[in-house]
């Protein structure tokens, strides 16, 4: 949506501009206007209405009825006759915060190996081999997959008593007993882990991909000229040069990642140790009727996305001015 | 007897399609009526022979709408369409948890039902009454069951459990000797210890036959934190990893038949629906069990507790043919269609005389037993806390799942799980 406000942007007419100008940015305005209107509805419209409801007492049985309730769905307090002070709201709500904890610390680590297989796959994918077309192809299998179908696919084969893994593992004897993976609460994050990496590293793989292919070959060319080292080549030439790419792609995954879940959902539903802010927002907003105070929570991991992204950008744009300067 | 079955299968699903036929000559008046449930077992297939009557009288046609087998996915699902008014579904199958929470969104049965409901256990049908007005007529009523082997008990000389201290250690005798013999899959028992629904029930089912309480008394007391509840929790938090697998903390009913009707479990906690699937053509345990009531706990006021599960049938407000879908609903929750439910899927009826029928005690001989075992069910604590319901059934089954898998003890989580409660109940359930 920034991308196109910003083409508007670019259109705008300055004053003093010529009338030809002028007459191509209205005539921009209304090629545009068709696109601006749907994503008002289908973005903007929902955003704000979540975020209204978020200050109301709204319930699903009365969606239309909810009343303005200030910000006692996100902290109030109450003073108990004995004097203490009793915190409510999603701020007080330590089934948010271990949510919050969840979700980060999913997308810090799932985010970070995707990305480090994503670019060793890119790297091998790269290179000039026999049959590399069948090979990207195929490579892009997981990806292809629908999350829910993956999810309970591994669920079958992460199972403790028929499941594949268990049984692969016993078989080498890695394990003596099968594990209950989805079940334990210190395995489960680590089955969800696995399962998203398997799923989401073709895409990183791809997207590094295409950033290596824009590095031009004549400067490997001259890097082996002056007869310096592959290694080196990597740390001083392509990854430097690689690192728009994945910049970018990061950013993708991680706006993926902290919005986590079906595959949550699919694969240790109810699970406290894997449970995300998506899927206590949508506990509280359904299963709860607490719509209001779901809604809170739902503009709350909004704000959390906003922050994480503008940090991201805003740090990643000052490391690449400091290369630049050197 | 199962071929008989299969041959009757066959003809009615000939006559089907013979109806389909006629009935698309005859699509003039027909309407379509869609039904959402959940599929566990061979529901689905089940779900047509069941309607057909129906349908080739009135001239309708019903399709099913099959949903997951978890009720919390479920719940969540049908709460999402009736809040958005959906008028796609006519008529939903609800479990027998939700009248109070859902009540607004169906039509008022009473005056349809009038003639009818006399015929029912009154306890359910009280269940679906919400302030006055009949939200759902019970279809079929569920109380589970122990499962146990009876070939290995004989072999091993055991006798059926009625203590869970029985239980634990019968279990981990004829586990221990089985493996012994070579039999490394085998396990003592297995149950629903997944953090949803099935684990609230199995939970309550194990305090309440401690003789400590049942979680939120039905004059809205809270109950759970005595130390009767805790020593239950104790007790099954001592059987995973033992006697049941460290995998039963994800296990809902299907996995748990899925080991069962594998040969790899002596016991099995289980709904009756699992009865007949046991007894299937490609069940490895095809005549090697039998069910009995559920172990009694220990301790003052102990009892051999099962929780009321059961489905129903609403018309949703907001259906299309409202009038067609009443005259399913009644035809669903008929003798005739519990009979054929009983017969076919071991549903437990909620028509008190069809326990006495010879057809279905000769489908389902432990039926004549169940009678007394269903009376005495222990309700969820469903009616009264309202709409919190969820939250509360929720708390404590994370609270349960977590004593299970070992992060805290059992007396520190109801601890903490009543002061969660009180603070969700503050002034009262609403």
């Amino acid at each position: 949506m920034t991308t196109t406000a910003t083409g508007a942007a670019a259109y705008a007419p300055d004053r003093g501009e010529t009338g030809l100008q002028e007459q191509r940015a209205r005539a921009a305005f209304w090629f545009l206007a068709p696109m601006l209107l749907m994503l008002f509805f289908v973005a903007a419209w929902p955003l704000l209405r979540s975020i209204w409801f978020s200050f109301t007492d709204t319930t699903l049985n009365n969606l239309y009825g909810g009343e303005w309730a200030g910000f006692q769905n996100y902290l109030t307090w109450r003073e108990l006759p004995s004097g203490r002070i009793r915190w409510g709201g999603t701020l007080a709500d330590p089934a948010w915060w271990n949510a919050v904890y969840n979700t980060v610390r999913f997308a810090v680590i799932s985010v970070g190996l995707e990305t480090l297989f994503g670019l060793l796959i890119a790297l091998m994918l790269n290179a000039e081999f026999k049959g590399r077309g069948i090979v990207r192809a195929a490579i892009l299998i997981p990806w292809a997959i629908p999350t829910i179908v993956s999810a309970r696919m591994w669920g079958w084969m992460l199972n403790d008593q028929f499941g594949i893994i268990n049984h692969m593992l016993l078989s080498v004897g890695l394990i003596d007993s099968p594990i209950a993976w989805t079940a334990r609460a210190d395995t489960a994050m680590i089955a969800v882990i696995v399962v998203d990496v398997w799923k989401t590293t073709p895409f990183m793989a791809l997207l590094i991909l295409a950033g290596l292919q824009m590095i031009p070959r004549d400067m490997y060319e001259s890097a082996r000229i002056d007869g310096i080292h592959p290694v080196r080549v990597f740390f001083r030439v392509t990854l430097p040069l690689l690192k728009p790419a994945i910049m970018v792609a990061v950013i993708f995954r991680l706006l993926d990642a902290l919005r986590i879940f079906d595959l949550i959902y699919v694969l240790t539903p109810n699970s406290s140790a894997t449970k995300t802010m998506s899927i206590v927002a949508r506990e509280n907003m359904i299963d709860f009727n607490r719509f209001a105070y779901g809604s809170a929570q739902s503009t709350l991991l909004f704000a959390i996305i906003f922050l994480f992204v503008t940090l991201y950008i805003w740090l990643g744009r000052v490391d690449l001015t400091g290369e630049g300067r050197r | 007897m199962l071929h008989i079955t299969k041959a009757a299968a066959l003809r009615s699903s000939a006559l089907a399609a013979a109806v389909a036929v006629v009935g698309s000559a005859a699509a003039a008046q027909g309407v379509t009526i869609t039904y959402v449930s959940g599929a566990v077992g061979a529901a689905v297939e089940n779900f047509d022979r069941l309607v057909a009557p129906w349908e080739e009288r009135t001239g309708n046609d019903v399709v099913l709408v099959p949903m997951p087998a978890s009720t919390t996915d479920q719940f969540g699902q049908y709460r999402l369409w009736l809040a958005a008014q959906n008028g796609d579904i006519d008529l939903y199958q609800t479990d027998v948890i939700w009248a109070p929470q859902l009540a607004e969104h169906f039509v008022d049965l009473t005056e349809a039902a009038a003639g009818i409901v006399d015929q029912h256990f009154p306890s359910i049908v009280e269940s679906q009454t919400v302030n006055g007005r009949l939200v759902a007529l019970p279809i079929f009523t569920d109380a589970p069951a122990l499962y146990y082997r009876t070939d290995l008990l004989e072999k091993h000389g055991a006798e059926v459990p009625t203590t869970w201290a029985e239980l634990t250690e019968t279990a981990q005798r004829i586990q221990d000797a089985e493996r012994a013999e070579g039999n490394s899959e085998i396990w003592g028992f297995v149950w629903q210890g997944n953090a949803y629904e099935g684990l609230t029930c199995n939970a309550l089912e194990w305090i309440k036959s401690f003789g400590g309480g049942q979680i939120v008394e039905p004059d809205g007391t809270i109950s759970v934190n005595n130390p009767q509840a805790v020593e239950a929790l104790e007790l099954a938090a001592s059987w995973v990893g033992t006697i049941s697998p460290e995998g039963v903390l994800a296990y809902q009913e299907e996995e748990a038949r899925g080991v069962w009707q594998t040969g790899n479990a002596v016991f099995m906690r289980n709904w009756p629906y699992a009865y007949l699937l046991g007894n299937g053509e490609d069940s490895a345990v095809r005549g090697l069990f039998d069910v009995a009531p559920l172990p009694v706990g220990e301790g003052e006021g102990a009892t051999s507790a099962a929780t009321l599960g059961g489905w129903n049938v609403a018309v949703s407000r907001y259906g299309r043919n409202q009038e067609v879908a009443l005259d399913l609903a009644l035809y669903l929750a008929s003798e005739e269609a519990q009979k054929q439910r009983a017969i076919n899927e071991g549903n437990l009826p909620t028509i008190m005389s069809l326990y006495e029928d010879p057809e279905v005690l000769e489908a389902n001989p432990y039926f004549e037993r169940w009678q007394e075992v269903f009376l005495n069910a222990v309700p969820r604590p469903s009616a009264p806390t309202q709409n919190a319901y969820n939250q509360v059934s929720s708390l404590f089954w994370s609270a349960v799942h977590d004593v299970l898998s070992g992060n805290q003890s059992a007396a520190d989580a109801l601890e903490v799980l009543e002061a969660d409660l009180e603070d969700l109940k503050g002034d009262g359930w609403q």
